[in-house]
């Protein structure tokens, strides 16, 4: 399955690909009605630590520590992709409490979100990747 | 192979992936024998429920389709009278008996009232453990009820929650002088009482009912209290004793080895009606919690169907938000503490032998999974940056090598 990965040695620490998640994910046809006087709450980060920086969102691990810990049930796997059902979640934060990445965050509406590979969003493809002006992102097949 | 589960929580659901993951053959069943008559649901949201943020409906914890895709025969409303382990079948309380090759028993535990004089004068009182209660006691609460809650821990303080806005007074009792003794220290449990007291909730701490009378209970202190409402929350008990009659052994849960293998030809055992060696003190104990029972059901489930796998990190951990008060905690409190505090959040860290122990955070959970990683992994602390992580919990600032290791722990 393709996942999200980073080059490191490219990434600028733009913290661009944060602003497009959160536009891919907001619905909004336009990114200033997305964004503007909003919180932004993408579901990708950049680190910043020394001179590291680098983006980072859900690994959609083969054996998730989210799903077996979710209390509601909302956390499943669907096609390899670590997803939440919006409608169970109840905002506990037992995933973020066991995330070893610090992939998941809450959203506006209190329940959670995370990278879903924007397989609902725009052309179904991921925003960070296609939108990261260095290539730094990237959606690939790996070991 | 036959395979029996003994109740319909996490654990069991846990046992049947982990069988599944390895046995794909339905020609082996899955029996799975549970007293509540409900497709499997979440548990712990019955307080939320209470709030009226989830549904009946949307609280299962797997969906519609979960056993017949699984090959598995749900026996609801029954409960296991016996297992008679010389001839691997059990009996249930209609009399019906069924075989098993492999049996996980996931009976999880059941509130405990101690004998309160006077209890049996009180109309309405309820305990919140099940559906049914939370259900029975959504119909019997308005908003002109007081409300008297005995027990200030998790399920008491949840209840509290829940009933919160529904209720026109709560009051929670607890024998010991703090609440949520078993996942706060005292520091941490004075700062979450002040932030209830100032939403509105009384407590009697450190006192306990003498005797109830009807309306009215009088507490060992003197004090009496009013109610039209009673929740028994004051603690609950593993239900070991059909397994401890066919020969496993229970100290005060289920005794297992890493597999979940109670050591009764057959016989595996997950969730709350067991105990689990926790890491970060290490010593056996009950670490009544669903991931915890989870794990252990899938442990147990994949070693059942043929496979192998150890359960062996299991720490503690908790997320519960309190009336807009979030608490995430995680492992023991032993050692060293260090404290970070910032305006919206308050961050208490434990730290032993150059590892971190356990954590205790009230206000803000980001990304606290990575300090649980740290004491799961028994990440060294020298290895990390640990000034900057206690600030701010971020990948970076732990190294090249500990993120290596990130990619093979999951």
């Amino acid at each position: 399955m393709k996942r999200i990965f980073i080059n490191k040695q490219w990434c600028l620490g733009c913290h661009l690909c944060e602003f497009n998640c959160a536009f891919a994910n907001s619905g909004k046809t336009s990114m200033v009605t997305a964004l503007k006087d909003k919180q932004v709450r993408p579901r990708v980060r950049v680190e910043e630590h020394g001179k590291d920086t680098f983006a980072f969102s859900c690994r959609h691990c083969k054996d998730p520590i989210c799903i077996k810990s979710c209390i509601s049930g909302a956390l499943h796997k669907d096609n390899g992709i670590v997803r939440i059902d919006y409608d169970k979640c109840v905002g506990c934060c037992t995933c973020i409490t066991v995330c070893p990445y610090g992939a998941i965050a809450r959203g506006d509406d209190g329940v959670m979100r995370k990278c879903e590979l924007c397989v609902d969003n725009m052309d179904g493809t991921p925003y960070c990747v296609s939108n990261c002006p260095n290539g730094a992102i990237v959606f690939e097949e790996r070991d | 192979m036959k395979y029996v589960i003994i109740g319909n929580g996490a654990a069991a659901v846990g046992t049947v992936e982990g069988i599944r993951s390895i046995d794909t053959n339905k020609e082996n069943t899955i029996t799975i024998i549970s007293s509540e008559k409900h497709h499997t649901y979440a548990r712990p949201l019955i307080s939320y429920y209470l709030q009226g943020k989830t549904d009946p409906e949307r609280m299962k914890y797997r969906p519609d389709d979960f056993y017949e895709k699984n090959g598995c025969t749900l026996v609801a409303g029954r409960t296991v009278n016996k297992i008679y382990a010389s001839s691997k079948t059990v009996l249930l309380d209609d009399g019906t008996e069924i075989g098993y090759d492999r049996l996980c028993y996931c009976t999880g535990s059941r509130p405990f009232v101690p004998p309160f004089a006077g209890l049996d004068t009180v109309d309405k009182k309820f305990p919140f453990m099940t559906l049914d209660d939370a259900e029975a006691l959504a119909g019997s609460v308005t908003k002109d009820s007081d409300v008297f809650i005995m027990g200030a821990g998790l399920i008491g303080l949840k209840c509290a929650e829940g009933l919160y806005g529904r209720a026109k007074s709560i009051t929670v009792a607890d024998l010991s002088p703090l609440i949520l003794s078993s996942i706060l220290e005292e520091n941490t449990s004075r700062m979450v009482r002040a932030h209830l007291e100032n939403k509105g909730i009384r407590f009697l701490l450190g006192d306990t009912v003498e005797a109830f009378n009807g309306n009215t209970a009088k507490m060992k202190s003197g004090i009496e209290v009013k109610y039209d409402i009673l929740v028994l929350a004051v603690g609950v008990r593993p239900n070991t004793a059909v397994i401890a009659e066919c020969g496993a052994k229970v100290n005060r849960g289920v005794q297992t080895d890493n597999k979940m293998f109670t050591g009764v030809d057959g016989i595996y055992a997950a969730g709350d009606c067991t105990e689990t060696f926790d890491i970060s003190c290490g010593q056996s104990r009950i670490l009544a919690l669903m991931p915890n029972a989870y794990m252990q059901g899938e442990c147990a489930g994949v070693n059942m169907a043929g496979g192998s796998k150890d359960f062996e990190n299991a720490v503690p951990m908790n997320a519960i938000g309190l009336i807009g008060l979030e608490i995430s905690t995680a492992g023991s409190y032993c050692g060293t503490v260090c404290e970070k505090k910032d305006d919206d959040c308050y961050r208490r860290f434990y730290c032993e032998n150059g590892l971190l122990k356990g954590y205790i955070i009230l206000g803000d959970p980001c990304r606290t999974g990575i300090y649980t990683f740290l004491i799961r992994n028994r990440i060294p602390l020298d290895s990390v940056d640990f000034e900057s992580l206690m600030a701010d919990p971020c990948l970076s600032a732990l190294g090249d090598d500990n993120c290596k290791c990130l990619e093979s722990v999951v």
